[in-house]
């Protein structure tokens, strides 16, 4: 029992940060919060492919003459492209999100959906006038 | 043991991050587990991924993050508890569901890791298919010292070619996202 649970503890650690990303994810309103999660649970994910690697006794995987058996590089190249990924769908989320504040001025989504519900589509109120509002991105300017 | 201390601080940082109320404090927050992974990292022989974590995670991160907050709110608002209200009755619910489902997803998760194998188990198949070629062969075929350098930028160098396209992406999309209309 007590050689299984050394065996995988660290498994278990992985799935409760996961569980607390995912947590920030469903139940926070703030969008803000919500990448906060996104975030925690990407860096589990990692955690556990980069703790796959791990080899007993092995050494970084870097060529030198005293190295005993090596741990495998494979997930960490997956993972260091992961990383980068990451930061990426972090940036376009939060340039999203000041989209969102400049267009209702809230970045709670509870008060941002009860808001679409109350108001009538921009692009079909300035339609009228001119055709110019019916541009993709006319959705998102309300201060015009 | 070390180990056991560094992973316990992590879910500590993860649950104070998420649990607190102002957002600026959650990126510092967010910041400091991110440098606490990268330790983690280091101690698990995974170097490269160590110090991109530290300057990607804990560095372009907390940047953008606090960038975000400096245009919109920086406190996150609360449903408030005191009030007998309709709005907190249906959050309380919602919350409530969403917490069983968590704890099922997270239950069914542990419940896999029985059929995983041991941590640091040789011969775990994760380590058996191509990776004793990439070890045996890395020096002779590229003539780089550095493993993970060498399937980066060599044998799966379309990987890599990839995450550019997307990295070019991401940043195209947030200057049109952001820039300013005329």
């Amino acid at each position: 029992m007590i050689e299984f649970i050394l065996a995988k503890y660290n498994y278990w650690i992985y799935i409760v940060l996961m569980m607390i990303g995912f947590y920030a994810i469903i139940v926070k309103e703030n969008l803000i919060k919500k990448i906060i999660g996104i975030n925690i649970f990407q860096t589990a994910v990692f955690l556990f492919y980069i703790s796959i690697a791990k080899v007993k006794g092995g050494t970084a995987p870097i060529i030198w003459e005293k190295a005993g058996p090596y741990d495998n590089p494979l997930p960490h190249v997956l993972i260091l492209t992961g990383i980068v990924v990451s930061v990426s769908t972090t940036a376009v989320a939060l340039a999203l999100i000041i989209k969102i504040y400049k267009a209702y001025g809230s970045i709670e989504e509870d008060k941002i959906l009860e808001m679409k519900e109350e108001t009538v589509p921009l692009s079909i109120k300035g339609s009228k006038k001119n055709s110019e509002h019916l541009t993709s991105d006319s959705m998102l300017y309300t201060d015009e | 043991m070390i180990d056991i201390i560094l992973l316990l601080f992590l879910v500590i940082c993860g649950f104070v991050a998420v649990a607190m109320n102002d957002l600026l404090s959650t990126t510092i927050i967010l910041g400091a587990y991110s440098l606490i992974m990268a330790i983690v990292w280091t101690r698990l022989n995974a170097v490269d991924v160590a110090f991109t974590e530290a300057s990607v995670g804990a560095g372009i991160t907390t940047v953008l993050i606090i960038a975000a907050l400096s245009r919109t709110q920086r406190m996150e608002a609360q449903i408030l508890a005191g009030g007998r209200s309709k709005k907190y009755e249906k959050y309380k619910v919602k919350r409530l569901l969403l917490l069983m489902v968590i704890l099922v997803t997270g239950g069914i998760l542990m419940y896999g890791t029985i059929d995983m194998p041991a941590f640091g188990n040789p011969n775990d198949p994760a380590n058996l298919h191509v990776v004793p070629r990439y070890i045996k062969k890395t020096y002779e075929e590229t003539g780089v010292v550095n493993f993970v350098t060498a399937i980066l930028a060599n044998y799966r160098g379309y990987d890599t070619l990839g995450e550019t396209s997307v990295i070019f992406t991401a940043g195209l999309s947030v200057i049109l996202l952001l820039r300013r209309k005329k």
